[in-house]
Order: C-alpha cells, then structure tokens, then sequence
C-alpha cells in the first residue's frame, strides 16, 4: 500500500470559508502528518465536519489554501466516510462496485476488491442483502468497507458513529485501529470527549470556527491550553 | 339496453379475428418502438438536463414539463408538415406509414420521459452527490449510477410515455392516414369504426386497448414492488 509515494504532509494555511456574508471558519493552520490518528474536537456548530470538507476537497475554501505534499496524486488517494452514510439503491455487493466505478477502477480490479472488503469486513451474509435496509451500524460497517476498498492513504471520518448505539461504535473504532496499524492517516471528527481519547494521538480543537489549540492528544488532554477547552474537557457547555 | 355491440365485441376477441389482431399487432408494434425510441433517448437526455448547468437551462426545462402537454393533433400536424411531399423529409417518402407514426408518439413520449427523468435524476443527486464527488466521479461519470438507482421511479416515466402513446388517436391519425391493413392502429380504428356504426369491433377494441394499459402497469406494479425488495 505504501509502494507509491506519500501524498503526505497535508498543510493548511489560514484556511477559512464563508457563506452570505458569515464567516462559518476562519483561520485555519495545520499540518496532517503521515501516518496519525488527528481527531478534530468540539461541540457542535464549531466547523468540524466543514474543516473536512474543506480538506477532502468537497468545498472550496473561500480564504486560505489546502495543500498536499503531491497534490496530482491527493484526490485519489483519499477517502471519506459521512455521519449519515449514503446508500446506493442496490445490494452490499452492489454499493461496493458501484463505488469502485465511479472511482474509475476497471471491472476486475471492482471484483477482487469488493470481494476481499466482503471477506475483511465480515460482510457475506449481507452480501446480496439490499443496502439501504441494513441496520444502522451495518451501513456504517459497509461505508468503511467501502472507503478500505479504495486503498486511501488519507482516511476522513465525520462523526462516523454519531449514530450508532455502543455495539456498533466498537467496532467501527475497532476497524478505525486497525487501518491505523496499517499505516492509513486518520483524520476524524467527533464532539464525543471519550472517543476523542480512546483514539486521537494529535488534537485538533475547534469552537465556533475558529482553531482553538492543537497538538499532542496527551498533552491537550493532559493540561488544555485554553480556557475554551478546559471548559470542554470538564463538560462544561461552552455557548 | 341492447348488449349487441359487446356481444359482437367478445365474439371478434374469442374468434381472433385477423383484422383486429393485425390492428392489436400494429398498434403495440407502433407504440413500443416509440417506447424504446423515447427511452433511448430521453433517459440521457433528462439525466443530462439535471446535472448539466448552462445559460437558459431553467427555460429549457420550463419548455419540456410544457410540451409535456402537448396537443397531439399538433404534434402530428408538425410531423405532417416535415414529411409531406414539399416538406423538408418529403423525399423519404414516409408520409402515412408506421414509420411516420412512431415518430409522432416518439415526439410525444420524448418530453415526458426527459422531464421525469430530470426530476427524479435530481433528487437523487442531491442525495448521492457528496459521496460521488469524493469517490472522485465527475457528473458524467455519474449517469449510468444514477440512472439505475432511479430505475423505479423512472419505470413510472415510461409507462406514463406508454399510456400517453397508445391512447393517442390525433397524431397518428394525420401522419399515418389510418389506412385498412397498413397504419390503421386501435384508436384510429375505434373512431372510424364509431363513426360508421360498427360498434361491435370498436367496443372490441377499446377493451382490448383498457387491458393491455391495465396489464402493463399491473406488471410494471409487481415488478416494482418485488425489485424494491430485492433492491432496497
């Protein structure tokens, strides 16, 4: 997986959007390592999901820039997984081709992928099952099986488990662990404060769009820098 | 109230009679090649209008949900027009053939099938298109996705082109002269028929015409309803 050449660090500079007139996030700098779990925190409404977006490319920043290391090789080699995971009207089998598809791969190459997703991430006995009756935590395990099938050596979760009941968010952080160790960079959202410490190594926070501290997991949470965070990390609610 | 023309009518439909099956055979063949004709090129055609963003396209779509509607003696009357001798296509020599009448219904089903397409087309791409643009899919790209991911609701589009299609007695009439044998199709027959009197063959006809429109839609409702649970 790690033949080609990284399209690592990924440096955002003063990185920010605004619609009609509101500025939604602002200032942005940071730089994604290779091979890191960096979680994004804060509470709800603090730009989480829009500094992904922003990175994956989805939405163009209307002030500063995102720049990857190998920018010609960034939009294929990067993935997403949403909150809400969008299913395509057709089977398990089905949605993980029909992603392969759209992603450009040749027919055999859609075939042997979605059949080593099926046989990795457990999902024979769905297989034929038609994906949007799937449970809750089901689509979500077959929204990362599908983003696995890529190969991406960038992995965006945004809010992967918001939705889920406990059950299902162990196993989607099991997986998340387990692209780690196999040298997948994580970036992930998440407003959970105990999901952010089971599984963050670096610490982006965010409040009200605009990037409050980051760095080290250990070390934000350990001793937060700011007032904002030692609100959040005590559980206060910071508006 | 006398029951003779719907005793005459289940006795032509029990005999088989030759004529009225060779008018059953033209007007399905008529209708369905207009059908896939429609289809062929209105489901990219729809798809197309729903992704594509370009100057005037909000009048482009305005001017398809309104030919929507279109008069059918209108359509024929333009169809006419186009393939008579001093027409531009005159020297085709298509004037009063089937040929003529599939392209009439075609003209007719066309609108109907791009605007049911472009609407059912949007909403699922605002549905999907967060997740298509991640995986690195362009619009284009996006078509055959979309359009088999749609293909219930887009089923609804073809059988309303087909209800339209075979129904339609104005068109076909002008273009294809409802000639004996040749271009004479279920709905021009009934209304000659009508017309003289023979009441037998016409009400023959118009139940023949309500079954076949009632059985396409029963099938297109089974198929429908088991696809979506096997598809999700």
């Amino acid at each position: 997986m790690r033949a080609e050449p990284s399209i690592l660090p990924l440096d955002i500079s003063g990185l920010g959007y605004a619609r009609n007139g509101t500025r939604l996030l602002g200032g942005v700098t940071l730089r994604v390592r290779p091979n890191r779990r960096l979680i994004v925190l804060g509470p709800n409404g603090a730009g989480k999901s829009l500094l992904l977006r922003l990175c994956h490319g989805l939405i163009e920043p209307t002030e500063g820039h995102v720049l990857w290391a190998l920018p010609e090789l960034a939009s294929r080699r990067q993935a997403m997984v949403f909150q809400k995971p969008v299913m395509l009207r057709r089977s398990t089998r089905g949605n993980l081709e029909a992603a392969l598809a759209l992603a450009g791969l040749p027919r055999p190459a859609r075939r042997s992928r979605s059949a080593a997703a099926i046989e990795r991430f457990g999902l024979a006995p769905l297989a034929t099952r038609p994906a949007r009756l799937l449970s809750g935590g089901e689509q979500q395990r077959l929204a990362m099986a599908r983003a696995w099938s890529l190969r991406p050596e960038v992995l965006f979760l945004d809010e992967p488990c918001a939705q889920l009941d406990p059950g299902a968010t162990r196993s989607i952080e099991a997986m998340i662990g387990e692209f780690s160790r196999e040298g997948m960079t994580i970036v992930m959202t998440t407003h959970d404060l105990g999901q952010a410490r089971r599984l963050a190594e670096d610490i982006v926070f965010l409040d009200r769009g605009r990037l409050v501290e980051s760095g080290p997991a250990e070390t934000f949470f350990r001793e937060p820098a700011s007032e904002e965070a030692r609100a959040f990390l005590a559980g206060n609610l910071l508006w | 109230m006398s029951l003779g023309p719907f005793g005459l009518a289940f006795e032509l439909i029990a005999s088989g009679d030759p004529e009225l099956m060779q008018i059953i055979g033209l007007s399905l063949r008529v209708t369905l090649t207009a059908v896939a004709i429609g289809c062929a090129l209105g489901l990219p055609l729809g798809a197309a209008l729903a992704l594509a963003r370009f100057p005037g396209r909000s009048v482009v779509v305005v001017v398809f949900n309104a030919l929507m509607g279109l008069p059918p003696v209108v359509a024929g009357l333009a169809i006419y027009l186009l393939l008579s001798r001093s027409g531009p296509l005159g020297p085709l020599g298509l004037l009063f053939t089937p040929t003529a009448m599939v392209l009439a219904q075609t003209i007719l089903i066309l609108p109907i099938v791009i605007s049911l397409t472009r609407s059912v087309i949007e909403v699922l791409w605002d549905e999907y298109q967060e997740q298509f643009r991640s995986l690195g899919s362009g619009r284009i790209r996006a078509v055959p996705t979309l359009l088999w991911d749609g293909r219930f609701s887009l089923l609804t589009g073809v059988l309303a082109g087909f209800g339209r299609a075979s129904a339609e007695v104005g068109a076909i009439l002008i273009v294809g002269g409802n000639i004996a044998g040749h271009t004479r199709t279920m709905t021009t027959a009934i209304t000659l028929e009508t017309s003289r009197g023979n009441l037998g063959l016409a009400v023959a006809l118009g139940i023949i015409l309500l079954g076949l429109t009632l059985s396409f839609n029963a099938l297109a409702f089974g198929a429908s309803g088991w696809a979506r649970r096997v598809a999700g």
